[in-house]
């Protein structure tokens, strides 16, 4: 059991790191992550919202659905382990 | 089952060191704005300071202080105020959670009441990130019953 | 030889994502599975991290003082904001998963996954 998942772990570790080869650079600013929406966020940030904080605006007011979706998930959470767990002392 | 450890260096040490741990959670919240931080952060802090408590004495100690009711209370009140400044965006009449709005209702321009909608979205997850680690922390610590032992 | 340096950090995570996935397929205790699947998503996390990072960049705390902002200064803050999402998940899956094996260790008696198959192949 313990050589079949030494085996499965060694296949999986080379296809990931075969697969590094199209990667950006370290380092790259001109790499597909930093080139669409993230510079009008960085440029607009302080003229539309008024905040220097580059992150708190973004994940509050321009991407606040996600926060929103968020809350909900450690909410449900809060009320999954109270509903599992909670009994009166016997 | 757990022994009883009562040390009187680490309860006092825990005593004293949790206002401050308060006010620093307090601070981080209020500068999400100008520095690294924000609900989440602050809310996780503050939550770290009644575990703090609970793991320095007992659970009835920090029960005494935030009762289970409260605590739940305020694990919606939270989720209610995002939610709420979302609605109240709608009722004015532009998108849900679009703040540009709220400088119909508030002294402010355009742009200072999206600085203040993102304020008091920070405040809504702070609190609820607060109450959910301090009751999760309970509940799986002592195996949802709430004395100082450990699962049977 | 180029290669490698350029892209080592993607290498380092791979090493620490496989370490993860080693100890949710092999070890046996139900714990130990669990802190497994937080190394993985760990692994994950920092991962994203390495992808906003730009060369000589500070910060994305935008200082009032300039005119023309250049978005080359700074790192880019989008991957940041959504591993913030991807860290709450994980502490929420994590506490439910904790409630669950105190369910399962109050009906089972045991936290070993072998003995646990046993007893559910034993009462069908």
């Amino acid at each position: 059991m313990k050589l079949f998942a030494f085996v499965v772990v060694f296949l999986t570790g080379a296809a990931l790191i075969y697969s590094t080869i199209d990667m950006p650079e370290w380092g790259d600013p001109n790499s597909p992550a930093s080139t669409h929406v993230s510079p009008r966020y960085i440029e607009k940030t302080i003229e539309e919202t008024a905040t220097p904080n580059a992150v708190t605006s973004v994940l509050a007011d321009y991407r606040s659905y996600d926060t929103l979706g968020e809350t909900i998930v450690i909410f449900t959470a809060g009320i999954v382990c109270i509903l599992l767990l909670r009994r009166s002392a016997r | 089952m757990i022994r009883e450890f009562e040390d009187a260096i680490i309860q006092t040490v825990c005593r004293m060191l949790t206002p401050f741990l308060q006010i620093f959670a307090l601070y981080v919240i209020a500068h999400g704005h100008y520095s690294p931080g924000g609900g989440f952060q602050g809310g996780c802090i503050l939550g770290a300071s009644f575990i703090l408590m609970a793991i320095a004495y007992d659970i009835n100690a920090v029960k005494r202080r935030m009762s289970e009711k409260l605590n739940t209370l305020y694990c919606s009140l939270g989720a209610l105020i995002y939610v709420g400044i979302g609605m109240l965006c709608l009722i004015l009449g532009a998108n849900y959670l679009d703040y540009g709005v709220l400088h119909k209702i508030l002294p402010v321009d355009p742009v200072k009441a999206r600085a203040l909608g993102i304020l008091g979205v920070e405040i809504g997850v702070g609190i609820a990130v607060m109450a959910v680690m301090v009751s999760v922390f309970l509940n799986i610590a002592s195996g949802g019953e709430h004395k100082e032992g450990a699962v049977e | 030889m180029e290669f490698i340096i350029s892209k080592y950090n993607y290498w380092i995570y791979i090493v620490l994502m496989m370490i993860g996935f080693y100890a949710m397929i092999a070890k046996r205790n139900l714990v130990k599975k669990l802190v497994g699947m937080n190394i993985f998503q760990t692994a994950i996390i920092l991962y994203f991290i390495s992808i906003a990072s730009k060369k000589g960049a500070t910060i994305p705390i935008i200082q009032e003082a300039q005119g023309a902002i250049n978005p080359a200064q700074y790192v880019n803050p989008l991957p940041h904001v959504l591993m913030l999402t991807a860290i709450v998940v994980m502490v929420s899956i994590f506490g439910v998963a904790l409630a669950l094996i105190i369910m399962i260790y109050r009906k089972y008696r045991t936290l070993d996954e072998d003995e646990i198959i046993e007893i559910l192949r034993g009462k069908k």
